[in-house]
């Protein structure tokens, strides 16, 4: 059997193992233009920043994918022929496969604004656009005006001023990402932002790029009723939508993304998608169609491995979990946290005087099980959160033994009782911690049966 | 599309120093020169005041350091100061280069009067062709970079490599060559030893003031973690106390100079018969036999109990002196340790190989000793000498430290520590410590990976959802501290001691579903 997964990203990388590790016999080509090898997207920033090089990146040394018979191909696939199970391969003779998985991941957005396409705007999502950035930031420049208060927005932020070049970050809402992350939290990454000096503009939206010396090189950027900030570098980071224009006009089917089932089949008999591309046809209570997150692509991949080599297998990506980091206060999230909670739910906040610190439990009003967990600037633990969370347990039950979920690194201060005492206030309730960080008894906590 | 091979590497961002950063360095480089006239100029001392000498140019390094040091982190937000770190040329490869040249040059010179050409003292000829190879690769350097992002941390550092593995050389072969510089510390000695100083107190002392003010850049670059502040403080108690304090303490009482925190097999005196009846016989107290009990019973019962508990970073990297130089001084130059599986592979040949030789050496010294020297004749002896000479002196000395800005800064403990070695054993086969890896948060950027020291692929556990288990992790838990998503913590716990490194906690597929595998709980 010939499969062939177009993109090498993280969906497309563990496509590919997982099916070398469930068949031996299996030919697997794995077709990308971005790069040689699979590195981690997530990690760009951290080379423009020089904490890492490219290679650092790079989950598996070089000569893994040779011993695992893993065929890389470097070339633009430019169109599909399903009927004739064929691909079409800029500069490249034709690619017949028994079976395809796509994964091209996502592209960054464009709204259609005047000036989008000039020189020294860009996104940050592949490659070639962190060369990009490199090539009109390294000699320095003067300012760099980021557009899009999102994760990669706040990234590139970090990494402007990780080289000492002044960043205005522009953000339409009125606190940052304040669709996702509560009042608070998003109050905080609000002032954690203005502590590193960044120019953050809140309620701002752009109105256009503009070239003033028609050169086909950015020179200003115009901001909605109001100024023009001189700037020599824009960072359009207003979100990521499915990297799929090869693929229209093809009897593929295709909405946002490329349409599957649970399988992660689409309409094309033998064709698979997974990843960043991908929209669900019925999503999982509590999971959106089009999730570009880099464990949904990780277990997409591992997914459709199943089902290629034959084992139907559904996807399921369980409980909601993410995190991520701004600037250097970690975000970590499990389950059911919005950023206006619904009426149902009710809430525990705690934050530390230094403001650099929140612990926000969610439970439900009726049944009083727990549905979520918020930290920043905490370390808590994915598997004890997510057994509480599955279980429906008891926000009693959880707040007496919330040190089980504490993950930060030894000796740091724990502020478990600290959450149970804004419980015992806002209730009226006396409750004590019971359970204080350790490994003991989180493993005693685990092994105990479902 | 193409990609640009240089991404960000090629071209390395402006390096921000204030004016008083540049004050500093400038008398760091004040002190540090008075510390090179002193060390070049053989015999010519006799007209210095040791004490103003000296002060002068401790005040100068150290303060200037200090200066240093404080302005790059203090006043900003606490997190990880990772910035720029591969910009910077003191970490970079490019001083491999210069280092390699020099090195190999010695050699090649020293034989130099095997070839009639012995007018030139091989000694001086190195420093010649070094300062060359300084003048020629900093010049590169500078003009490789605009001026403006050149700053003397580039050089300097830079000067830093080619001294430390040229200083070695010189502290164990040419150790009369340093007289005026034995000379300038012999006030600090009489001060605390009360005897006069030689080459090893001037390294111990040199040794000591590292670790402190390196230590003290470390602790203020990790202002935020608990965990990296109380190590710190714990390396540069260990280092001052019982490396540089103790030792001379006993001295003064007419001790041997005996250290409480080296046991066999890395300091090997203490179980050797001719170094057991050196401590015995040097001790005016008649206190050897204590010395030589505590040794014993830190190598055998010890270690292994220790480090059962709280796993091998106990001694590497929070008591050991190497390691504590290799968590100060040697923290710039983490990240150049090699992660490839081939290292790996050496790695475990190399350091195991050393403590197979360590072992058959002391084997044979007992033997010798027991027979008197009517089995053996000779061979022990030989044997020791050699083993002094490739592991004490140049693997321990001259690549380990000297080496920095090549192999990281753990290239002993990591290919030649046979200390390590054992613990690592310990570690690997019983013991409580562990690195947890948090469910599915991994997206394998690889910051673990790049900083651990020691040439773990940190990332490739945590990416499975593994804990990671390995012989070599001193527990340094820097992984942990640069990890953006909160992935890995360093912890001990007994219950599934032989199931760590069973436990997969990332999402996988399981009985036609994809859930969280928790086959290590069942």
């Amino acid at each position: 059997m010939k499969v062939a997964i177009i993109g090498n990203g993280i969906a497309g990388i563990t496509a590919a193992r997982w099916i070398r590790k469930l068949s031996d016999s299996t030919e697997i080509t794995v077709i990308s233009e971005e790069g040689d090898y699979f590195f981690s997207r997530t990690a760009l920033m951290y080379i423009y920043m020089g904490h890492m090089r490219l290679q650092d990146t790079q989950p598996y040394e070089n000569w893994f994918w040779e011993k695992n018979r893993i065929n890389l191909l470097k070339g633009r696939v430019e169109t599909v022929d399903f009927n004739n199970k064929t691909l079409k391969i800029k500069d490249n003779s034709d690619f017949v496969y028994d079976k395809l998985i796509i994964a091209t991941g996502s592209k960054s957005n464009k709204f259609g604004w005047a000036g989008q396409d000039l020189d020294g705007v860009h996104g940050l999502y592949h490659l070639q656009d962190l060369a990009a950035m490199e090539r009109h930031t390294a000699t320095g420049i003067n300012r760099a005006v980021v557009v899009g208060g999102g994760l990669i927005g706040i990234e590139m932020a970090e990494m402007f001023h990780s080289r000492h070049i002044p960043v205005t970050f522009l953000v339409r809402e009125n606190s940052f990402w304040d669709n996702i992350l509560p009042a608070e939290e998003s109050a905080m990454i609000n002032r954690h932002i203005n502590e590193h000096g960044i120019d953050l503009r809140l309620g701002t939206e752009m109105d256009s790029i503009v070239d003033e010396n028609n050169d086909g090189k950015l020179d200003a950027l115009q901001i909605k009723n109001g100024e023009k900030l001189p700037c020599q570098f824009v960072g359009l980071t207003v979100g990521v939508s499915p990297n799929i224009d090869f693929l229209k006009n093809t009897p593929l089917s295709i909405n946002k993304g490329i349409k599957v089932n649970n399988y992660l089949e689409t309409n094309q008999l033998d064709v698979y998608a997974i990843g960043d591309c991908v929209e669900l046809e019925t999503p999982q209570a509590g999971r959106r169609p089009i999730e570009a997150i880099w464990y949904t692509g990780k277990m997409m991949g591992e997914t459709v491995a199943y089902n290629i080599v034959g084992k139907k297998v559904q996807y399921n990506p369980g409980i909601w979990f993410n995190s991520a980091k701004f600037f250097d206060i970690e975000y970590q999230v499990y389950g059911d946290i919005r950023a206006t909670k619904p009426d149902e739910h009710e809430t525990i906040y705690w934050e530390h005087a230094e403001g650099k610190h929140a612990i926000r439990i969610n439970f439900d009003r009726n049944t009083e099980g727990v549905v979520g967990f918020n930290l920043m600037g905490i370390r808590y633990r994915h598997e004890v959160c997510e057994k509480w969370i599955k279980e429906g347990t008891k926000v009693e039950t959880v707040l007496q033994n919330l040190g089980l979920a504490n993950f930060d690194p030894e000796f740091y201060k724990e502020y478990e009782q600290e959450v149970v005492n804004i419980y015992n206030q806002k209730f009226n309730k006396s409750l004590q911690l019971k359970t204080k960080r350790g490994l003991n008894a989180v493993t005693r906590f685990l092994k105990a049966a479902f | 599309m193409q990609v640009e091979q240089s991404l960000s590497l090629a071209n390395p961002s402006p390096i921000h120093t204030t004016v008083r950063q540049k004050i500093g360095l400038s008398a760091v480089t004040i002190g540090f020169l008075m510390f090179l006239v002193a060390f070049f100029s053989g015999q010519d001392a006799a007209n210095w005041s040791p004490v103003l000498y000296f002060a002068l140019m401790a005040g100068l390094i150290i303060g200037g350091a200090v200066v240093f040091i404080r302005d790059e982190y203090i006043g900003k937000p606490e997190g990880i100061k990772n910035n720029s770190v591969y910009f910077h040329n003191l970490s970079s490869r490019e001083a491999l280069i210069g280092l390699l040249v020099s090195l190999f040059g010695w050699l090649g010179l020293t034989q130099l009067p095997a070839f009639g050409m012995g007018s030139f003292t091989s000694w001086n000829a190195y420093y010649v062709l070094q300062l060359a190879v300084a003048a020629y690769f900093g010049n590169k350097t500078f003009r490789r970079e605009t001026l403006s992002q050149m700053s003397a941390r580039g050089l300097g550092a830079w000067m830093l490599g080619i001294f430390l593995t040229g200083f070695y050389v010189v502290l164990y072969w040419y150790g009369e060559k340093m007289v005026s510089l034995i000379a300038i510390f012999d006030p600090l000695s009489k001060l605390v030893s009360n005897s006069p100083a030689d080459k090893w107190f001037v390294y111990g002392t040199l040794y000591t003031a590292g670790v402190l003010v390196m230590g003290y850049k470390f602790a203020l670059k990790y202002k935020h973690n608990r965990y990296q502040l109380i190590r710190t403080a714990s390396v540069s108690f260990f280092q001052l106390g019982f490396a540089f304090l103790i030792p001379s303490f006993l001295k003064m009482m007419n001790e041997p100079d005996y250290y409480f925190t080296y046991f066999w097999p890395l300091k090997t005196d203490p179980l050797k018969p001719d170094g057991i009846n050196y401590i015995v016989q040097s001790s005016s107290h008649g206190i050897g036999w204590y010395f030589i009990a505590f040794s014993a019973f830190m190598t055998f019962a010890g270690v292994p109990i220790l480090t059962y508990f709280y796993g091998k970073r106990w001694y590497c990297s929070w008591v050991c002196g190497c390691g504590g130089l290799a968590e100060t001084v040697g923290d710039p130059f983490r990240q150049l340790s090699d992660k490839s599986l081939g290292a790996w592979k050496f790695e475990r040949w190399m350091i195991h190989s050393v403590l197979v030789f360590v072992t058959i050496m002391t084997a044979l010294l007992w033997i010798n000793s027991a027979y008197q020297g009517a089995v053996l004749g000779d061979l022990s002896h030989g044997f020791s000498k050699t083993y002094g000479f490739l592991i004490g002196s140049i693997f321990s000395g001259v690549v380990g430290t000297g080496f920095y800005p090549i192999l990281g800064s753990r290239g002993w403990c990591r290919f030649g520590c046979p200390q390590a070695a054992i613990l690592g054993i310990f570690q690997r086969k019983k013991s409580k410590f562990r690195i947890t890896t948090n469910g599915s948060q991994c997206i394998s950027c690889g910051n673990c990976s790049t900083y651990c020291e020691m040439g773990i692929d940190v990332r490739a556990y945590a990416q499975r959802g593994q804990d990671v288990v390995r012989a070599s992790c001193v527990g340094c838990g820097i992984c942990a501290a640069v990890c953006p998503r909160g992935v890995l913590r360093l912890e001990n716990g007994d219950l599934d001691i032989d199931e760590r490194t069973e436990a997969v906690r990332a999402i996988h597929v399981k009985d036609g579903m994809l859930e969280v595998d928790n086959s290590f709980s069942l």
